[in-house]
């Protein structure tokens, strides 16, 4: 017994020691914790800037853009990542916390798409934001109603009942589309609002973008919205939008970088792309942000994040539609690089 | 005890040594394991309350009343979700216990030991199914199965009773009630399966020797016998029912709303608690949801200290 125990102390005392002496040349490790939408593009981004940088590991994981903010904010992180801008109040909260600002990197775009199942149709319906926002208000009750059918004149749309299937998870693709919402139906902004989580008028919850994918297969008559990437990979039919300057536009990665184009660009980044004024805009559109605190004591951490921003907003861009993710437009582009000598 | 252990012959010293310190030692090991459980529950008790103080005094009772949910606002009410909960776990037990008994009650007394045995080791197999698992098996087959054969059987037979009414959109709380009792059943058989097995001979004997019959021997002697911890079996089932997550928010709809009918969508307390808890960015919200848990730990005590008193106060009265 007291032998086991001694080897097993030895055993313990010379993995220690390895521990140490293998610490010596470790790997440059950073974590971040953010939204779940951008992980494909970020993993990609993060194993490949590997490849370039042998000694360099970044870690992410998708846990939410809530944990993100909270876990960058309690400093256990090295950078967060959220589909929604921090509010003043937690940036407030970030300064207190941290003694130190707290910055906005737009890395891609991604557009929220409605996605239905009726049977014998697989043509893109045209929607309006009326006709979008009173569907999810459930004042629109019937496939036939007047809205849906003068926007969609060649489609036999049934009589059937309207069921819909919104996200029961709290989520950035919520975010995006109740703030689009809120932007284009004073009803919407004075009833349900804009957030992750929101207390739905209508519908029926499905957990996560294949929670909702599930349902909306399942039930006949359905409509839900999910991020554009998930309605490609599932092969569900995307509707199209009508954009403020009224015209009918599919969700594309081009579609989501011009809606970005069109809007003025604020120093912070913290900007609302959708219901974006452009011609050719996909309405709801969105950026996802990297969050990095403006002060990094660790002079080695902050090389490799200054060095990370500027290769992801250069070669990483182009790995992004493969991936059908919507590039940054370069004017944003040209900002961001800027903003970088900001981080000390 | 007079005489010192020096004076003794070796071996009966060494006896009397590891007597009186052998048991001391397992007392004080044993002890300790007990005690952890009563440490751990009560530090969940003491972070479950630290962790909501917020909507406590914002709210105060009228959390537990109120059945607003709406995270932008900030109106929380729980009663939707407790509802949920509830109604979910007491019909998933009043469908799994027959069946599960029923099934136990064959495997221990009728059915060859060896097709017993093999039955039960598939048995316990079941329950180490991950219940994502069972949540994905619910969506994609179960779901399916209740909308075209067995909804519209129940509604065309029992419709006129408000508990089958209404729309039927496949995710509800009569779907979400099927698949947790698919979930439990396999405690209660496995479980119950034993204690019967574990009723002495003598006791089947006797009743057959009076002239019962073997059915007569298995319900009126064998299953009152060993009825305490078949009971047990179903507490620990109604456990399992009451903190099921996973497979729970994958086909009961997520909708807090409050429905007379089975049919309708609703929402329980540990889905909304995982749907929600990673993306809660307000102090509020988030605090909200770590008062759910403290709903739902006083729920399970509830539900089960009543339980309890039910069948006390019914053997008592049988007394």
């Amino acid at each position: 017994m007291t032998k086991t125990i001694r080897n097993f102390a030895a055993g313990a005392a010379m993995l220690a020691l390895a521990a140490c002496g293998s610490s010596e040349q470790a790997p440059q490790r950073l974590t971040g914790i953010g939204a779940t939408f951008p992980e494909p593009i970020y993993t990609k981004w993060f194993s490949e800037y590997q490849k370039l940088h042998n000694e360099i590991q970044i870690n992410y994981q998708g846990q939410g853009s809530g944990a993100g903010i909270r876990q960058v904010t309690d400093g256990t992180v090295d950078f967060g990542a959220s589909d929604q801008p921090m509010t003043d109040e937690q940036i407030a909260a970030f300064k207190t916390a941290r003694s130190s600002g707290i910055l906005h990197f737009p890395t891609v775009l991604g557009a929220v798409v409605p996605t239905y199942n009726l049977a014998g149709i697989s043509a893109e319906l045209n929607f309006t934001p009326a006709a979008l926002a009173g569907i999810f208000l459930g004042k629109i009750k019937k496939w036939n109603d007047p809205a849906l059918v003068s926007a969609n004149p060649d489609v036999k749309l049934p009589s059937a009942e309207i069921v819909v299937i919104h996200r029961s998870d709290g989520s950035g693709t919520s975010f995006v589309l109740t703030d689009y919402l809120s932007k284009v139906s004073p009803e919407w902004a004075a009833g349900p609002g804009r957030g992750a989580a929101i207390s739905w008028p209508v519908g029926l919850g499905g957990k996560g973008n294949p929670g909702v994918v599930g349902l909306v297969k399942q039930t006949p008559n359905s409509i839900g919205y999910t991020e554009m990437i998930f309605a490609i990979q599932n092969s569900m039919p995307a509707g199209r939008m009508q954009n403020a300057a009224g015209k009918f536009i599919k969700a594309t990665p081009e579609s989501a970088t011009e809606a970005a184009a069109s809007v003025p660009m604020t120093a912070d980044f913290r900007v609302s792309i959708t219901n974006a004024s452009g011609d050719g805009a996909y309405p709801i559109s969105s950026f996802t942000w990297l969050l990095i605190p403006d002060k990094i004591q660790d002079a080695a951490k902050r090389t490799v994040i200054v060095d990370f921003l500027k290769w992801m907003l250069g070669p990483g861009q182009s790995m992004a539609p493969a991936l059908q993710f919507a590039a940054l437009p370069a004017p944003v582009l040209e900002k961001e690089l800027q903003a970088i000598n900001n981080i000390q | 005890m007079a005489t010192t252990p020096a004076a003794l012959p070796d071996t009966r010293a060494k006896f009397i040594q590891r007597v009186r310190t052998g048991d001391p030692i397992a007392h004080t090991i044993t002890g300790m394991a007990a005690a952890s459980i009563l440490a751990i529950t009560g530090l969940l008790l003491y972070h479950l309350w630290a962790g909501s103080g917020l909507p406590r005094e914002t709210f105060g009772w009228s959390f537990v009343t109120g059945s607003a949910w709406d995270p932008v606002a900030e109106k929380f009410g729980a009663l939707p979700f407790i509802f949920g909960t509830v109604v979910t776990s007491i019909v998933a037990l009043l469908v799994a216990v027959p069946v599960g008994l029923g099934a136990a009650i064959f495997l221990a007394e009728l059915a060859p030991r060896r097709a017993s045995d093999a039955l039960t080791f598939m048995i316990e197999l079941l329950a180490a199914v991950p219940s994502v698992i069972y949540g994905l098996l619910g969506i994609f087959l179960l779901v399916p199965f209740l909308q075209t054969s067995v909804v519209p059987a129940l509604t065309a037979t029992l419709g006129f009773l408000p508990i089958f009414q209404g729309q039927f959109l496949g995710v509800s709380i009569f779907s979400a009630s099927m698949v947790l009792a698919i979930m439990i059943v396999p405690f209660i058989v496995s479980v119950s399966r034993e204690v019967l097995l574990a009723v002495p001979q003598d006791q089947r004997e006797a009743a057959l020797a009076l002239g019962s019959t073997r059915w007569e021997s298995t319900w009126k002697v064998v299953v009152p016998y060993a009825l305490r911890g078949i009971l047990g079996s179903v507490f620990l089932a109604l456990a399992r029912a009451l903190g099921e997550t996973m497979a729970v928010t994958m086909v009961i709809g997520n909708k807090p709303q409050l429905s007379s009918s089975l049919l309708a969508p609703g929402y329980s307390i540990a889905a909304v608690i995982a749907n929600e808890f990673a993306e809660a960015s307000s102090q509020m919200h988030q605090q909200v949801l770590v008062e759910l848990g403290l709903v739902l730990f006083a729920l399970t005590v509830l539900i089960n200290g009543a339980a309890r008193l039910m069948i006390y106060s019914y053997k008592g009265a049988e007394k």
